[in-house]
C-alpha cells in the first residue's frame, strides 16, 4: 500500500506544524474569515463581509497592543472539509487569534470542532444551525446574531397569533431545512396550530411548482419557506406565478434583504420574515448603512453587518483581557455587554449572543419610499424569549 | 376517483406541470442534440447559453427597454452570434482531436461565462416579469394554470416540430447531414461546409438563448441557472439517443412528467430520477430511445 507512507508523512508533517504554533509576541496580529466567495451565498456574505471585518479592524484603529492587525480571507466554496483545513492552517501557522465564521452551517460545525482543538474563538456570525450552541457546542465558540430557533419562534409565533394554524412547510433538503423545518414545528405545535404537511425539496431546485401545488391542495393556511437564497426566490416567484400567494399567506423563515431586491416587491408585498437586524433600523444602523452603500451600490444584509460588529466585540474583548490568549479572550467576551449598531445583548455561557429579534413585513411597492426601503416592523421580540431558553438548552457548558 | 393513491384532480395537474418542464428540457437538449448530432461536439456550454440568453433578454428590457417579444427574437440572435464567435475562435481549431477536447474546451468557456456574469450581477440574480399579454391565470377546473406556463409548452412544440422538420424534411438540412458523413465529399460539390457547420453551431446555440428568454419570466434570472441544468440536459439527450432530435424532444417531454410525478411520491428523489431511468436506458439500449444502434 502506497497510501499507509502517505498518511503517516502527513501526519508527521502536521504534527510539526502543530509545533510551531507558539505566537512569538511580535510582528502582525492575524484574524481570519471563512466564507462563500464566489457560491450561492457571496451575495449576503461573501467578499463584502471579508471588507466588513477590515473596516472594523480600521475603525478600532489598526492595531491591537500596539501590534498591527492583518485580515485573513478564504473561500470554503461550501465545502466543511476545505473550511476546516483551512482553520487548522491558520490556527497552527499563522498564530491566528480569532476567526470569523461565514455562511454555511456544515462549514462552521466543522471550523468549531477545530476551533476548540487549537483553543481559539470562533465566532459565527453567518450559520443557521442551532446545533452550534447545542449538542454540538464548545467553549471556544460563539454564535453571533440569529440562530434557526430564534427565526423559527418570531415568525411562527407571530404568525399563530394573527389566527394563522394550519401550516405547510416547504424544505431545502439537507441540515439547515431540517432543523429549521423541525424547530419550526416545535414552535406551532407548542402555540396551538398544526403542521398538516411538507415538502422536501432538493437543494438547487428550479421549478417549484410541483410542490406548491401540494401545498395548496393542503388547504394549509400558511406556506413557511424552510429554505433560503436561490431556492426561496423561484418557490417565491412560483408562488407568485401560480396564485397561491393570494389563497395562503406566506411566511420566509429565512430572508435576506438580497432576496426581496432580487425578487421586488411586488412578487415579495406582504411577506413576514424574522431577522435580527435591517439598515433602517435606527440612525446607527442607517449610518453603516449609508457607509456601505457608498461602496457596494447595496444595503449590507444583517450578516455583513454581524461580520463588522462581532470583529468589534472581539476587538474589545481581547484589549480589555490585554492578552490573545483565546481561553481569556473567551471568558472576556461572555463577561462583557454588547450594545452597538448591530445587537444590544451579551453572550450566554454556551456562546450564543443573546440580542433582540424582529418580525418583519415587507412593504407594498406604494409604501416603499426610497431605494431598499422594504421592510416595515412588526413586532421586536426580545433575546431571551426568542432563541433556546437556558432550561432547553442542551449544552454541557449551560450546566455548570 | 384516484390515481395511483392521488386525486384525479392532483393527478392532472401535475402531469400538466411535468409537460411544461419536460418543454424546456426538450428545447435545451434539441440545442446539445443538433450541435452533436451534426457536429459531433459535446457542448458543455449550452447551460451557460441558455444563462446568456437569460440575462440579455433581462438587459434588453432594464437597459434599453426593448420588450418581451423582440427580446424572443433578440436575445437568440445574441446569443448564436456568441456561439458563432466561439465556433470560430475556438472550436474549429478542435475538429481533428478527440471530442473529448471539445467537451473540456466549452466545459472551460461555460465557468468563465458563469465567472464574468458572477462578478457583474452577483449570484441573488435578477427577476424578469411576466409580459402583460400573458399574465394571469386560466382556470381549467383541476388546477389554476399561469397564462405563461401554457404559452412555453406551446412555443417549445413549435420549436422543436421546426428544427426537426428543418434538418429531417429540407435541402438543407439534407446538406448537413451530407456534410456530417463525409464533408470533404459535399464540399467538392460546392457547398461550404465550414460555414455551415459555423452557422450549426450557431443555431444551436440561439436555441439556449431562446429557452433563456422563454424561462426568465418563470425562475430568477441568475448567473448559476445554467450549471444547475446542464448534467440534467445530457442525461435528457443520452436517454432519447445521442444526436436524434426527435429522441431528445420526446424524452425531455417524458422525462419531465416523471420528475414531475417522483416530486410527489417522493420528493427527495427527484433530482435523482432522471439519472435513474438514464442507468435503466443505458443497460437495456445503449444507444438511448430514439438511437440508432452502431
Amino acid at each position: 500500500m502506497k497510501l499507509k507512507p502517505l498518511v503517516a508523512a502527513l501526519v508527521i508533517g502536521l504534527g510539526c506544524i502543530g509545533a510551531q504554533a507558539k505566537d512569538t509576541g511580535s510582528g502582525p496580529i492575524n484574524i481570519g474569515i471563512v466564507t462563500d466567495l464566489s457560491g450561492v451565498y457571496a451575495d449576503i456574505d461573501g467578499p463584502a463581509g471579508v471588507e466588513m471585518v477590515k473596516w472594523a479592524v480600521h475603525d478600532f484603529g489598526g492595531k491591537l497592543m500596539g501590534r498591527p492587525i492583518e485580515v485573513l480571507s478564504a473561500d470554503h466554496q461550501n465545502k466543511p472539509d476545505i473550511g476546516s483545513s483551512v482553520a487548522r492552517k491558520w490556527m497552527a501557522e499563522d498564530h491566528l487569534a480569532m476567526l470569523i465564521g461565514g455562511t454555511n452551517s456544515g462549514v462552521n460545525l466543522a471550523m468549531s470542532k477545530v476551533a476548540a482543538q487549537e483553543e481559539v474563538p470562533m465566532l459565527g456570525v453567518g450559520p443557521g444551525s442551532a446545533r452550534l450552541t447545542n449538542q454540538d457546542c464548545n467553549a471556544y465558540t460563539v454564535h453571533y446574531g440569529y440562530d434557526t430557533v430564534a427565526l423559527a419562534k418570531v415568525a411562527a409565533k407571530a404568525l399563530i397569533k394573527q389566527g394563522y394554524k394550519k401550516w405547510y412547510f416547504l424544505t431545502a433538503d439537507y441540515a439547515f431545512g431540517k432543523s429549521l423545518q423541525s424547530d419550526a414545528t416545535k414552535v406551532v405545535d407548542a402555540a396551538g396550530g398544526t403542521v398538516v404537511g411538507s415538502s422536501l425539496a432538493p437543494l438547487g431546485t428550479s421549478d417549484f411548482s410541483s410542490f406548491l401545488l401540494q401545498a395548496q391542495s393542503s388547504k394549509a393556511q400558511i406556506l413557511a419557506m424552510a429554505n433560503a437564497g436561490g431556492d426561496f426566490d423561484n418557490a417565491m416567484k412560483a408562488a407568485q406565478e401560480f396564485g397561491i400567494t393570494k389563497t395562503m399567506k406566506v411566511a420566509g423563515l429565512l430572508v435576506f434583504i438580497n432576496d426581496v431586491n432580487a425578487l421586488g416587491l411586488k412578487a415579495t408585498e406582504g411577506l413576514q420574515l424574522a431577522a435580527p437586524w435591517y439598515w433602517d433600523q435606527n440612525a446607527a444602523s442607517r449610518k453603516f448603512a449609508d457607509r456601505f452603500f457608498d461602496k457596494y451600490h447595496r444595503m449590507p444584509s444583517f450578516i455583513q453587518a454581524g461580520d463588522y460588529s462581532a470583529t468589534m466585540t472581539w476587538l474589545e474583548a481581547a484589549k480589555k483581557a490585554g492578552t490573545l490568549d483565546g481561553t481569556k479572550v473567551m471568558a472576556e467576551l461572555k463577561k462583557m455587554k454588547i450594545n452597538d449598531m448591530f445587537a444590544k445583548g451579551y453572550i450566554r455561557a454556551d456562546g450564543l449572543l443573546i440580542n433582540d429579534m424582529h418580525l418583519y413585513q415587507v412593504k407594498t411597492p406604494q409604501e416603499s419610499t426610497k431605494p431598499w426601503d422594504y421592510y416595515k416592523l412588526v413586532a421586536t421580540i426580545p433575546g431571551d424569549q426568542a432563541y433556546t431558553s437556558a432550561a432547553d438548552s442542551t449544552c454541557p457548558l449551560m450546566k455548570k | 376517483m384516484d390515481i395511483f393513491g392521488i386525486p384525479l384532480q392532483a393527478f392532472l395537474g401535475q402531469l400538466l406541470l411535468g409537460l411544461v418542464n419536460g418543454a424546456f428540457y426538450a428545447m435545451l437538449s434539441l440545442g446539445l442534440a443538433v450541435i452533436f448530432g451534426m457536429l459531433g461536439i459535446i457542448n458543455f456550454a449550452q447551460g451557460a447559453l441558455y444563462m446568456v440568453g437569460a440575462f440579455a433578454g433581462w438587459i434588453m428590457l432594464t437597459s434599453f427597454g426593448i420588450n418581451y417579444w423582440f427580446a424572443l427574437v433578440l436575445a437568440p440572435l445574441v446569443v448564436g452570434i456568441l456561439g458563432v464567435v466561439i465556433e470560430r475562435l475556438f472550436l474549429r481549431h478542435l475538429y481533428k482531436l478527440d471530442p473529448l477536447y471539445g467537451l473540456l474546451m466549452t466545459f472551460g468557456l461555460a465557468q468563465i461565462m458563469e465567472g464574468l456574469f458572477r462578478r457583474q450581477y452577483g449570484v441573488s440574480g435578477e427577476s424578469y416579469p411576466v409580459p402583460d399579454a400573458l399574465a394571469g391565470a386560466t382556470n381549467l377546473g383541476f388546477m389554476v394554470l399561469p397564462n405563461y406556463r401554457a404559452w412555453v409548452v406551446l412555443a417549445s412544440l413549435v420549436v422543436c416540430l421546426s428544427t426537426w422538420f428543418l434538418i429531417e424534411r429540407t435541402r438543407l438540412g439534407a446538406y448537413l447531414r451530407a456534410g456530417t458523413e463525409n464533408a470533404p465529399l459535399v464540399q467538392a460539390f460546392g457547398v461550404n461546409v465550414p460555414m455551415m457547420v459555423m452557422l450549426t453551431f450557431g443555431g444551436g446555440a440561439a436555441l439556449a438563448g431562446l429557452a433563456g428568454v422563454l424561462a426568465a419570466p418563470i425562475i430568477q434570472v441568475t448567473p448559476l441557472m445554467g450549471s444547475n441544468l446542464i448534467i440534467v440536459l445530457f442525461a435528457v439527450v443520452v436517454i432519447g439517443g445521442m444526436g436524434s432530435i426527435l429522441g431528445s424532444a420526446v424524452s425531455g417531454l417524458l422525462l419531465g412528467v416523471v420528475e414531475g410525478f417522483t416530486r410527489v411520491f417522493y420528493p427527495q428523489g427527484s433530482n435523482v430520477v432522471i439519472f435513474v431511468v438514464m442507468v435503466i436506458v443505458l443497460l437495456v439500449r445503449p444507444a438511448g430511445l430514439f438511437g440508432k444502434e452502431a
